[in-house]
């Protein structure tokens, strides 16, 4: 019989700052980061497509640096530095760059993996530039993430015109 | 001038919500007070359930509800057979929840229903079941031997259905032939893996006695209409809506999953929302499958190479249920002929029970398969017959003087199976220009010690298929157009190219017009998404509509104006008379006018005021109040598509890895509403097809035990598996519907393991390796590869 208050599932007070806000939550030891900021902050522009850190759908910064947020437990992220999806565009609800570029190139079809591959780029465009990239080396830095819909080709566009957008 | 909106490249209207993580998908949706559900699911193949016991379960705190199949009174019978077909002798279709006996891995045993999901799967381990194993049938080379076990106990070698079409004298056909070539064709089982699995929220509000559901579904309309017939509610009392879907490809179609029951149910017994979402893992082995068909297939030719006759008998796997009918190896039967004259056809199916997940329409839905044998045979042809592969294609066309051609088959909707328009005699050759057919040969050559091949395959496509689909369109007061349909999108820019003919129609800026779908309250009537359909049928309607709406307000513009309708023009939400633009009155304004009870707020109602005194009744009967229409459009029959694919590959021999080059796609939907999403539907469906042409395979052990089940095993490619895809369009419009478009959605799909099989088989010519399956998975062609070097040795 599992019982519901051990030490183990006790729920306790998290707080983070995410998308530069302070936020203070409570999640159990077993929760997913991922279900934390979808369902305990309403954050719910992180996806959730495949639960074992194939999909990538969920992919979130985390101090930073691109990971996927199922592969996490909230109580891990404790006093760390999150941004998600929403964290992107600007404050008077215009487009990110990255995101201008997926509406530009039709990067995105039903949407659902949209949220990762704009986290994935945006950590990759941070770190690189994109300018005099081949487009095989643009597919390979979106290569841990899986779209069914768009078959990649207005994505790798997508990241092309942000790279430039981004540069100027 | 309103710009041309009706074949233009349009950025979706969609897509802002979406990219700034605001879109609203099932998962997405909390409600007050609302809770959580897991399934138990079988382990076995086939078993017979010994004991359940759930009181466990039951006692765990946070727990709510368990379902079995004891609990479910008339709601547990057998789900409902979508599709009936006389040649379907034994249809069976499974229970929400498995009563005494469970015919898959992943068929639903219990609904746990608890605080949050966490703790429903903690219930899931309480529950206690003790099951009796029993003989398993998994493949489907065995499936229908007399010596097989059976899935279903009262289903005679495990035969669902069984069927032969046959057109002229396919026998007379062979006897005279001067080549017959014959082959094994194999294609293997898959799935569609939209990336949002799929999900339902359920609400009950006990005091309007109004359940509201939201689901990750291709068709809202039919559920809706099924919930209420099962739960004895009014229609208008059951809303369900298909909120953002993040992907179908056919199988979210497919009603009802058992979930879709259980969870409504649960919300009404607790009378608290209730959310369902599967999991990736579990959708591996709860959300219908597709692909696994194997054809003894041989086509007769005369000495030029021109086609006398086509025999195909082939083998349908339907796993352990047939919900969806027999539609999808119907289609393929019609599907085999392809664009080529083939006067003489025999084909005849059997459709067979495997204890595996239950098989329904995948993007492509049974077309794939088709496409596959024929063009692997006519390979096979033209290297025995001594003709070059594309010229024994350019042989065998319907050619463009040649429509409509009749294929003498019954097609899927009951309808013939029709060819309306085409031109595939373009098509490849602008096929062949852009891959470079000619030239490559000198490449091949050139490239010693490399195994490079070029490969081609064509694909007609039956789309835009009924029964109908109907649209609201409605102006309001302020001039917005509203369009609601009950097709729903999961993806194919419904709300952008919807807009598109609807403000082509009225004139109107497209900022101006707002899309519904999907929503059952907004649009009650339809079947929903699937079948490369929407654009044409629904799309149709919403044109339609919009008309009727135009003709209703230049009626009364003129009367107004005291002209005449064919004196009028709409362009930038105003009528206004051709010549004399100050006479005219804004679309908002006329909607004003077209209703006689006046709102007093602003300026716009004031103008088009009728001078009084007036003579007899505000409404004169006949006339409807509001600018607003509904009309439907239902297709006399399918709208064929068509394409060519055409690749260069090279193939790694140590390996088996097979590399993409080039990869070229010239397609014909015939008008092209929005050419931005007819090439993301096409770029999208080839990504699937290559998937489907070398990586993904759902494996099973012979005891019926998914091998495959996680993403670490069944491969989706990633942008690094997809090759830049170059397109081009023929347009060729259909002549059935009144903007003259065809379906786009499956065409990308169809053709891409034909084509990528054709050019690896090309590659390893030298080796003499012949392929007649699909996929190819890397390690099957290493395996292949090492055989023939092993023989050549
Ligand atoms: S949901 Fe995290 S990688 Fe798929
Ligand atoms: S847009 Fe649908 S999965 Fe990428």
């Amino acid at each position: 019989m599992i019982e519901p208050k051990t030490r183990a599932t006790r729920a306790r007070t998290l707080h983070l700052n995410v998308n530069g806000k302070r936020v203070a939550a409570k999640a159990e030891p077993r929760m997913l980061l991922s279900d934390f900021l979808r369902h305990e902050l309403g954050l719910t522009g992180t996806h959730v497509g495949c639960e074992h850190g194939v999909c990538g759908c969920c992919t979130i910064l985390y101090n930073g640096v691109p990971i996927r947020s199922c592969l996490m437990l909230a109580v891990q992220a404790r006093g760390s530095r999150i941004v998600t999806v929403e964290g992107l565009a600007n404050e008077d609800g215009s487009l990110h760059p990255i995101q201008q570029a997926f509406l530009d190139c039709h990067g995105l079809q039903c949407g659902f993996c949209t949220p990762g591959f704009l986290m994935a780029t945006y950590a990759f465009l941070k770190e690189h530039s994109a300018l005099r990239m081949t487009d095989e080396e643009i597919r390979v830095a979106i290569a841990g993430n899986l779209c069914r819909c768009t078959g990649y080709q207005g994505i790798v566009r997508a990241v092309r015109q942000a790279a430039q957008t981004m540069k100027k | 001038m309103t710009t041309k909106l009706l074949g233009e490249p349009i950025k979706r209207l969609e897509d802002p919500r979406l990219l700034k993580g605001q879109g609203q998908f099932v998962d997405d949706i909390h409600r007050p007070g609302m809770l959580h559900g897991a399934v138990l699911r079988s382990q076995h193949a086939h078993a017979r359930i010994k004991r359940l016991d759930v009181s466990k379960a039951r006692g765990l705190p946070g727990v709510q509800l368990v379902l079995t199949a004891d609990d479910l009174g008339p709601a547990g019978g057998s789900l409902p057979l979508l599709i009936p077909h006389p040649a379907l002798t034994q249809p069976r279709t499974q229970r929400a929840l498995a009563d005494d006996e469970v015919r898959y891995v992943g068929e639903a045993v219990a609904f746990v229903v608890a605080r949050n999901r966490y703790i429903a799967e903690d219930a899931l381990e309480l529950i206690e079941i003790e099951y009796d194993p029993l003989p398993v049938v998994a493949a489907l080379d065995a499936a229908i031997r007399e010596d097989t076990p059976l899935a279903h106990a009262d289903v005679p070698r495990n035969i669902a259905a069984h069927l032969v079409q046959t057109v002229g004298d396919p026998d007379a056909a062979f006897a005279r032939a001067a080549y017959i070539v014959k082959d094994r064709i194999r294609m293997d089982r898959g799935a569609a893996h939209p990336m949002e699995t799929r999900g339902i929220v359920a609400e009950w509000d006990d005091a309007a006695e109004t359940l509201t559901c939201w689901i990750s579904t291709q068709g809202p309309i039919p559920i809706k209409n099924g919930l209420a017939m099962l739960f004895h509610l009014p229609e208008h009392k059951v809303r369900v809506m298909a909120p953002d879907v993040g992907g179908g490809f056919g199988p979210k179609i497919m009603m009802f999953y058992p979930e879709e029951i259980l969870a409504p149910m649960a919300a009404m017994r607790l009378n608290r929302p209730v959310k369902w979402i599967e999991d990736r893992i579990e959708h591996f082995i709860s959300t219908n499958h597709e692909r696994e068909q194997i054809h003894d297939i041989e086509i007769a030719f005369d000495k030029d190479g021109r086609i006398l006759g086509v025999r195909d008998t082939f083998l349908h796997d339907t796993g352990a249920f047939s919900p969806y009918g027999i539609i999808t190896p119907l289609i393929t039967a019609t599907q085999v002929p392809n664009n080529y004259k083939v006067p003489n056809y025999r084909v005849e199916f059997t459709v067979a029970y495997t204890n595996k997940v239950p098989v329904s329409p995948y993007r492509g839905a049974g077309r794939p398969h088709g496409v596959f044998a024929m063009e692997r045979l006519l390979d096979k042809a033209a290297h025995e017959i001594g003709l070059d592969r594309a010229e024994i294609r350019r042989r065998n066309f319907v050619q463009p003087d040649e429509f409509p051609h009749d294929v003498g088959l019954i097609f899927q909707d009951g309808g013939p199976t029709t060819y309306d328009s085409g031109n595939y005699p373009e098509v490849q050759a602008r096929a062949l220009n852009m891959i470079g057919w000619d030239s490559f040969k000198k490449q091949q050559a050139r490239a010693q010690g490399r195994y490079l091949g070029i490969g081609l395959a064509n694909y007609v496509e039956g789309t835009g298929i009924g029964p109908y689909e109907g649209a609201q369109v409605r102006v309001d007061v302020r001039g917005h157009v509203f369009v609601s349909t009950a097709a729903s999108t999961q993806g194919q820019g419904h709300y952008t190219t919807f807009a598109q003919i609807a403000a082509s129609e009225l004139g109107v800026p497209l900022e101006k017009v707002t899309v519904t779908t999907g929503d059952s309250t907004q649009f009650r009537w339809g079947s929903g998404t699937y079948a490369s359909r929407a654009l044409t049928v629904a799309g149709n309607a919403v044109g339609l509509a919009a008309r009727a709406v135009r003709e209703k307000a230049a009626q009364l513009a003129a009367d107004l104006l005291e002209v005449s309708p064919e004196e009028l023009e709409f362009e930038n939400g105003v009528v206004s008379v051709k010549g004399a633009p100050g006479r005219s009155y804004s679309l908002a304004a006329l909607a004003v006018a077209s209703n006689p009870i006046r709102y007093a707020y602003g300026e716009v109602p004031k103008l088009p005021a009728e001078p009084l005194p007036r003579q007899g009744p505000a409404l004169v009967p006949g006339k409807e109040p509001g600018l607003e229409a509904i009309r439907y459009y239902s297709p006399p029959h399918a709208a064929f598509a068509s394409g060519c694919h055409a690749a260069i590959v090279e193939v790694d021999a140590d390996t088996g890895m097979v590399k993409i080059l080039k990869y070229a796609v010239v397609h014909d939907c015939g008008v092209m509403v929005n050419p931005l999403v007819v090439e993301g539907q096409v770029y999208g469906g080839v990504a699937q097809g290559v998937g489907g042409a070398l990586y993904e395979k759902l494996d099973y052990d012979e005891e019926g035990q998914l091998r495959s089940g996680t993403y670490m095993d069944f491969l989706i490619p990633y942008a690094t598996e997809v090759p830049h895809i170059e397109t081009d369009h023929v347009e060729t419009p259909s002549p059935l519907n009144p903007l003259g478009i065809k379906g786009a959605g499956e065409a990308g799909a169809i053709p891409t393991p034909a084509a990528l099989v054709s050019a690896i088989e090309d590659a390893l010519s030298p080796l003499g390796i012949h392929i007649t399956q699909a996929p190819v998975k890397p390690d099957m062609l290493r395996e292949l590869i090492a055989e023939k070097r092993a023989q050549a040795r």
